[in-house]
């Protein structure tokens, strides 16, 4: 977002657009959450040093990997002004999947079952988008729905099977236990996944009208936007990073069940929001999404490591939320107040 | 009919869009009977016409939001039929709507590019470039407005000009503008026709709503008069005066369909003492009496509404009084007022007036839960009794009263709205726009029951954008323009003329 193409023959705009770097950076939806993250993270690490150990570090990046991947596809689909609460039904169908892939097909290589998978979870999301864009009835609703039905789905299906980590290969166990420089494979992935989204968000006009959609859907119909092929692209892509999640969930944990994934919906919604993803769409990113991941998920290893009673845990979760709406409310109120004033000084 | 009252000859060589006969019907309600408009290659045209009278369906028929029933669409002499908003922006049609529809999250630069932004390296959308294209543009409209900064907190004039660089910049053929001035300030106005004046030199054809006579007058080539959904005339501007205009957007006759029986005037009842709401309304008084209908007119946005919002205390204002009897009511208490003895019919009965959802008994009991109830609880039987008493004295028209309101017809429901707070015996009833998408037939109806509780002693104020209601209804006249009061007229000096161009603030006199 430099200003390179622009010729600078004075000094005078360069410093002017330094300024407006630096003016842009505090602005950032991101930065409350980054800030609250890297305190969090001292103060742990001030108070327990073990809290950074190379095996402590891993802990705490291996779980959020699984939480960053579903964030990044929740907030492609919050960013249009709908919600995807299915994801935690998605995640367990695919995970299970995946168990019952390697226990029945000896022999499967690795690579077809993550094709697989993540063929399954875009069926899975492009049921969602579909329902949403032709039935018109709120996302909320038709993805409360489909989280009952993959669940039971989920359940006919497994009824009292579980798979573990005995039934699946040893390199695809060892997905999530091996590091490059200190980062296990799986994280690495996860950060892949956020950098291309978060390119395609930001540098295409598909990712664009996204956020153009969630601003205003009405307008973006005036402006001639296929908002309908959009938001069941996003619901769809959110399907695809649920079964990537699955899959990965599968690798890391040791059993797969019927009940794999239950609850984790409301997780990955509360870190997109903390990471500064409007709730009603239009602004906010996939990076924020992804920090907001860490944030919550290294809470709970934080509390753990300075001995805080794990009920606190979610306590914490909850103002980190309402910190999180109260400062987009704060914003857009200041927003609105000016727009009054503005606009009074014309009569 | 006048001799120039037919359609402009069709096969010019230089017509750049031509709609003939075009038709649109949302159910019962004809939203637009023959719309009709030729636009040549370089010239600017006007579309004129009082509220309702089908322009806004007209220009979505050529935007590609509304498909029209019937009618012949031609674009440099071919046919078309838009399916898509879309098509119309491939074919050269540029809309600039009266709310400007930015996108309040993205900055100015992608609201102008969004969906065709520039490309840089890796075919990824490169924001230098499209922040210096958006910076050219607003050169060329001499404007400051800083292409980074997000849409969200503009004031309204840089909506319509950023509006406005969008439409240069797709490089369109079409340039339509429904009262893109109704927000404008005198500078803004003169940068906007400079602006329309130079896409006309290069040959763009452009159709231009707006109520401005004077704005007409100086600007347009053309003039094309609708009325009641249906083309009229197609003038050429330097050959017709103000005048001829207004006669042709209000001509019709209007005594016969609104009956105002005469009611015994008594005793002030509302009085509004210099109310003023910063960039709403400036200096507003005024009186009603017990029976007196006093019609609030004036164009859609003059703040005619807001006014009535103040007075029924759901907004607030910054200097002023009103009073009820004599007594002074509080800022932003709508139950005191209700306890006063207003009642306020609002003008979206479907998202303010009622429970959509809620039965027919329900709804028209609503202000009086708290008569009903006894130890806290509603009885359902003194419920359906009070229901039944009101839904039969206006006549509602219903299977059951525990049918939902939302199965009633739009006049049923209006009742309705009505039953609701007669049930309360109020002194003073405001009712906003109360025949807005309501049939014919019914329209006479619900005028009779106004006319007749008029006559029972309720003073009664009514805002309208309908030019028969207000003449057929009113006692007094009130025509606002831009949140101030422009003309108070009684009953015999109130013709369409002097209501219009008190309405639109027209210099010129009539006659």
């Amino acid at each position: 977002m430099t200003d390179t193409a622009t010729p600078t023959p004075t000094p005078t705009p360069a410093r002017s657009s330094r300024r407006r770097g630096v003016a842009a950076l505090l602005h950032l939806r991101e930065l409350p959450v980054a800030v609250a993250l890297i305190a969090l993270v001292l103060i742990t690490y001030a108070a327990n040093p073990l809290f950074l150990s190379p095996q402590g570090t891993k802990d705490l990046l291996l779980n959020a990997t699984i939480m960053i991947i579903l964030a990044v596809g929740q907030a492609l689909v919050i960013i249009t002004r709908n919600v995807d609460l299915s994801v935690g039904s998605i995640l367990g169908l695919v995970a299970f999947g995946t168990g019952s892939l390697f226990a029945n097909v000896p022999g499967i290589p690795i690579i077809a079952v993550f094709a697989i998978g993540l063929v399954f979870g875009a069926v899975l999301g492009a049921v969602n988008g579909l329902l949403v864009t032709v039935a018109r009835v709120p996302a909320l609703v038709i993805t409360l729905g489909t989280l009952y039905i993959y669940r039971g789905l989920n359940n006919a299906w497994a009824g009292g099977t579980q798979y573990f980590a005995d039934d699946r290969p040893e390199a695809f166990g060892a997905l999530s236990v091996d590091t490059i420089l200190g980062f296990p494979l799986i994280t690495l992935l996860a950060v892949v996944v956020v950098i291309v989204v978060a390119i395609v968000m930001a540098g295409t006009r598909a990712g664009r009208d996204l956020y153009a959609i969630g601003s205003d859907p009405d307008a973006a119909n005036l402006f001639g936007i296929p908002v309908g092929r959009r938001v069941f692209i996003a619901f769809a892509v959110n399907g695809v990073l649920a079964g990537l999640a699955g899959v990965l969930y599968a690798s890391r944990f040791n059993s797969v069940g019927a009940t794999t994934g239950t609850g984790l919906e409301l997780d990955v919604v509360a870190a997109a929001v903390v990471g500064g993803v409007a709730i009603f769409g239009g602004s906010g990113s996939v990076a924020g999404a992804a920090i907001g991941a860490v944030l919550l998920t290294t809470i709970t290893s934080a509390l753990t490591a300075l001995r805080v009673d794990k009920f606190w845990q979610q306590a914490i979760v909850g103002v980190l939320i309402l910190a999180a709406i109260i400062i987009d409310r704060v914003a857009s109120i200041r927003t609105a107040r000016r727009l009054r004033i503005s606009e009074a000084r014309d009569v | 009919m006048s001799p120039e009252q037919t359609h402009p000859p069709g096969n010019s060589d230089a017509t750049l869009l031509s709609l003939r006969g075009a038709a649109k019907t949302f159910g019962p309600v004809v939203a637009l009977a023959d719309g009709t408009v030729e636009l040549r290659a370089g010239e600017i045209h006007a579309l004129v016409g009082e509220n309702g009278a089908g322009k806004s369906t007209l220009v979505k028929v050529l935007a590609g939001l509304y498909h029209p029933d019937a009618g012949v669409f031609e674009i440099e002499g071919e046919p078309v039929a838009f399916r898509t908003v879309a098509d119309s922006k491939a074919a050269g049609i540029s809309v600039i709507y009266q709310e400007p529809t930015l996108f309040p999250d993205l900055t100015v630069a992608e609201n102008i590019f969004i969906g065709r932004q520039p490309k840089g390296r890796a075919g990824l959308i490169s924001r230098a470039r499209m922040r210096t294209e958006a910076r050219v543009l607003f050169e060329r409209l001499g404007v400051p407005i800083d292409p980074d900064r997000i849409a969200e907190g503009l004031s309204i004039a840089d909506q319509q000009i950023i509006e406005i660089a969008k439409a240069i910049s797709l490089d369109a053929k079409v340039l339509v503008m429904d009262e893109p001035t109704a927000a404008l300030s005198g500078v803004e106005v003169e940068r906007l026709f400079a602006v329309a004046r130079s896409l006309r030199d290069r040959g763009a054809g452009i159709l231009f709503i707006s109520h401005r006579f004077d704005e007409i007058f100086e600007l347009t080539d053309r003039i094309t008069v609708m009325r009641d959904g249906r083309y009229i005339a197609t003038h050429d501007t330097a050959a017709v005066t103000t005048a001829d205009i207004v006669r042709e957007m209000v001509g019709r006759d209007i005594a016969a369909l609104f009956p105002k029986v005469d009611a015994e005037i008594g005793d002030t009842v509302l009085r509004v003492d210099g109310l003023s709401s910063a960039g709403v309304f400036r200096d507003i008084s005024f009186e009603v009496r017990s029976g007196e209908i006093v019609a609030l007119a004036g164009l859609v946005g003059a703040g005619r509404t807001e006014v009535a919002r103040a007075v029924f205390g759901i907004d607030g204002y910054d200097t002023g009084k009103v009073e009820l009897l004599g007594r002074r009511l509080r800022q932003r208490d709508p139950q005191a007022a209700i306890n006063a003895g207003i009642g306020f019919v609002p003008e979206d009965r479907r998202k303010q007036g009622l429970v959509m959802d809620l039965s027919v008994a329900r709804n028209a009991t609503l202000t009086l839960r708290h008569a009903l109830a006894r130890f806290g609880l509603i009885s359902g039987s003194r419920e359906r009794r009070a229901a039944a008493e009101w839904t039969k004295r206006l006549q509602v028209k219903t299977g059951s009263q525990e049918y939902a309101v939302s199965t009633l017809s739009g006049g049923n429901q209006q009742k309705v709205v009505l039953a609701k707070w007669l049930a309360t015996a109020p002194k003073l009833l405001i009712v906003d726009e109360p025949t807005r998408g309501i049939d014919v037939g019914t329209k006479a109806e619900v005028h009779r029951l106004i006319s007749d509780l008029a006559g029972r002693g309720i003073a009664i104020l009514m805002i309208s954008s309908e030019l028969p209601e207000v003449l057929g209804m009113a006692d007094r006249v009130l025509v606002m323009h831009e949140g101030r009061i422009t003309a108070r007229l009684d009953r015999a000096d109130a013709t369409p003329e002097a209501v219009m161009h008190a309405a639109t603030a027209s210099m010129e006199p009539v006659e």
